[in-house]
């Protein structure tokens, strides 16, 4: 039995899409208003894919193919023209995305080391409050390294979450250096047979090279008591972010020597986090988590048809 | 800031300027790359879609087709449509005689309002004002310790009451404490909330209700995508909001979120966050902004902000010593010091025009300097004022002592050389003006990329 189905991660929340038009089901309006693809008929396809910002060039790309489709297969009527867009829709978004599967953690090793970065505001600290919570509730012991030791009351945002989760964590004091934060966790992780670590870092836009540096220098300090670790090293992106997630997540990509995921959050608002398609689509870095609300237990496995549905409601 | 835009659209303006005539055709052409261009920056879709018919009738209409030079004009229709879009001029913070003046900043989780709130306590501090600020965030974990450690950093009172579990009751004993002790304007600083939650967004109308804040402002993270507007929208339907705060704006964000809401709620863009510190806060100045996107540059802020930082007396005795060719080490220091003052290098460089896109992927990092300044804080009394002793055994030192590579030391020393030459020049060309000498030697960037 995989650790995640003894985590108890809920399904994308089913609340989610609920009440709202999917992008096939607004596909399906727009079809039955228009019946034929015309220019403004694709005006309308165009705004409803830039709109959830999956970006530009996929919004062309997927426009361009079903152009190209109406004009080889053609259609008989609304259905079959229903079907068409559809599966083009799930060619290009779903389909063709890889690494979107969901992933196990391999848990052989021990301690775990999970490094969690991102650009400023994004949801760090309260999705290591989260995760923290899931594998505790998996059975399995955690510590929690407070490597941000920029943010003022970041180490006592992280502790009530640390607390909430009922698991240990390692303060950093005023005048230490994150690394060696990073360095005590793992450190009294392995003394303590401890199974899983998670080091928050600082937020920090990715622009900067001096605090990418530093970034660099606390893989590289946990590194010498473990040569592997760390075993992950998630991105959180925040759902409301535009293009600009890329860059973020190529840049922090470049300064660790890649990346093993993306957990998105603040998927309970009405962004929808569509630039982690076109992310996925570029580096293949999948999509872990996704976070929905502010409780602990709000955290949760990606899915990537449930998501791409959800990405085009209203 | 906006450096990708500003380059994209550079080379889209390059195809319109290389073509001799305008043509609709062509024009078309153009405008589908611009539009292009303003989606990836993340500019709302009905934005854009209004900006370029705007912008292709106004082509269109003025007879472009046989206009003499027909890149200017698109140029300058573009600037002013997007200077129409963004508001034309800056705007600043209402007052009025009540003791306390009441701020109020919402927005959504992330945005940056409690970074925000203290950078502009501390601004309004220093144009005068008495503020008080106040921790009404009783959700997220450890956000009024954040906030009260924020004030303690910038010396501001923080009014927080850890027991009170009610944000309005809090607000209230923070207008009373502002009124007893002479705080003349109450900054307070709200929970994160989604614009859908209901709940929370009763919580926030009830604050508005009760505090009537003379200025309520939409705190919003300029990396925000196509969903910036709506949420903007529903924050407006129940706030009414007074001005737009853009955050993080020191990022490399194309930020065209911040022309989607204005176009959108109509409310002027007042402040911009750029940067870590607490004094990174900036007026917004859309029309500088628009010439910046443009590719013009933002000198005008460059010159303003020079004149605010740079030491006159200090830089007419570094005259006086580029007059007498004197030109040694701790003077070289001293002027770097002047330099740092000013801010970032980065965000300096940025507001040159053109800078944005010679230096488009190349970045400026400001440790450089403080670099520099190690190589030269090792030398002896004797060295800095007598550069031409400093041979191979003192560099091997000078590299030890600020625990430097050689080659490092040697790349300074050049610098130092380029930057006498430079000076000999100066005081042949009579060039004096106080710009001219700050000039950053060029390829000191290049050289120091460290």
């Amino acid at each position: 039995m995989s650790l995640l189905d003894k985590l108890g991660f809920k399904k994308l929340k089913q609340g989610l899409n609920k009440t709202k038009e999917n992008i096939f089901g607004q596909v399906n309006r727009l079809i039955n208003a228009r019946g034929v693809i015309d220019d403004e008929f694709l005006a309308e396809l165009e705004e409803i894919l830039i709109s959830s910002d999956i970006g530009a060039d996929t919004s062309e790309i997927l426009i361009e193919n079903i152009k190209s489709r109406v004009q080889k297969d053609k259609y008989l009527d609304r259905n079959e023209l229903n079907t068409l867009i559809n599966d083009e829709i799930r060619k290009v978004l779903i389909n063709s995305v890889s690494g979107f599967s969901t992933f196990d953690f391999r848990i052989d090793k021990k301690p775990y080391v999970i490094m969690i970065v991102g650009v400023n505001g994004v949801g760090k600290t309260t999705s290591i409050g989260k995760l923290a919570y899931n594998f505790k509730k998996a059975g399995k012991s955690v510590l929690i390294g407070s490597a941000d030791t920029f943010r003022a009351a970041a180490n006592d945002q992280l502790e009530i979450w640390a607390n909430r989760a009922g698991v240990e964590i390692i303060q950093s004091t005023k005048t230490s250096d994150p690394a060696s934060v990073a360095f005590d966790t793992v450190n009294s992780a392995i003394a303590k047979g401890t199974d899983t670590v998670i080091i928050d870092t600082a937020g920090r836009l990715h622009n900067k090279s001096h605090l990418m540096e530093e970034l660099k220098k606390i893989k590289r300090v946990m590194q010498k008591l473990i040569p592997e670790a760390p075993h992950e090293i998630f991105i959180v992106i925040d759902a409301t972010t535009g293009q600009n997630g890329l860059n973020q997540a190529k840049e922090f990509s470049n300064a660790l020597g890649g990346l093993t995921g993306i957990i998105l959050t603040k998927l309970d608002g009405t962004a929808k986090g569509g630039i982690v398609l076109k992310i996925n689509h570029e580096m293949k870095l999948p999509v872990r988590f996704v976070g929905v609300g502010e409780q602990i237990d709000d955290l949760q496995l990606f899915e990537s048809e449930s998501f791409v549905e959800a990405l085009f409601e209203k | 800031m906006l450096e990708d835009l500003t380059g994209k659209l550079e080379t889209v303006l390059k195809k319109i300027r290389g073509q001799g005539k305008i043509t609709e055709n062509n024009i078309d052409e153009s405008l589908r790359e611009i539009r292009r261009v303003l989606f990836d920056a993340d500019v709302n879709y009905k934005v854009v879609s209004k900006f370029i018919s705007d912008v292709k009738e106004r082509s269109l209409g003025q007879n472009v087709l046989n206009s003499i030079t027909p890149g200017q004009l698109i140029v300058k229709i573009i600037n002013d449509e997007l200077i129409k879009l963004m508001g034309s001029e800056k705007s600043e913070i209402k007052f009025s005689d009540r003791i306390p003046s009441v701020i109020m900043l919402v927005g959504l989780q992330g945005s940056g309002k409690t970074t925000f709130s203290a950078k502009l306590a501390k601004y309004l501090k220093s144009k005068g004002k008495n503020p008080l600020l106040a921790a009404c965030d009783i959700y997220r974990p450890a956000a009024i310790e954040q906030l009260k450690i924020l004030g303690k950093q910038i010396s501001i009172p923080v009014y927080a009451n850890e027991k009170e579990k009610n944000a309005l009751k809090i607000s209230e004993e923070a207008v009373q404490f502002a009124k007893q002790n002479a705080r003349d304007t109450l900054i307070i600083d709200t929970a994160g909330r989604l614009a859908i939650d209901e709940e929370m967004m009763n919580e926030v109308s009830a604050l508005k209700k009760a505090l009537k804040p003379e200025e309520i402002l939409f705190v919003v993270d300029s990396m925000t995508g196509q969903d910036a507007v709506n949420t903007a929208q529903a924050f407006h339907d129940r706030l009414d909001f007074d001005g737009i705060v853009l955050t993080k704006l020191d990022g490399d964000t194309r930020g065209g979120a911040a022309l989607s809401i204005k176009a959108v709620v109509n409310v002027p863009i007042k402040f911009s966050g750029i940067g870590e510190k607490l004094d990174a806060i900036e007026q917004f100045h859309p029309d500088r902004m628009a010439s910046r996107i443009l590719g013009m540059g933002d000198i005008v802020s460059f010159v303003e902000k020079a004149q605010s930082e740079f030491d006159l007396s200090q830089s007419s005795k570094l005259e006086e010593k580029l007059r007498r060719n004197k030109f040694d080490y701790n003077d070289f220091l001293s002027y770097l010091n002047q330099i740092k003052k000013m801010g970032s290098l980065s965000g300096l460089i940025s507001m040159i025009p053109g800078a944005g896109k010679i230096l488009k992927n190349q970045e400026i990092d400001d440790k450089v300097l403080v670099k520099i300044e190690s190589v030269i804080q090792s030398m002896t009394k004797k060295e800095r004022e007598n550069p031409h002793i400093i041979n191979g055994m003192r560099r091997r030192r000078i590299a030890d002592g600020s625990g430097n590579t050689i080659q490092h030391v040697n790349r300074v020393i050049k610098q130092f050389e380029d930057m006498q030459k430079m000076i000999r020049q100066f005081s042949r060309d009579q060039g004096r003006g106080l710009m001219k000498k700050m000039k950053i030697p060029a390829g000191m960037m290049k050289d120091f990329k460290i």
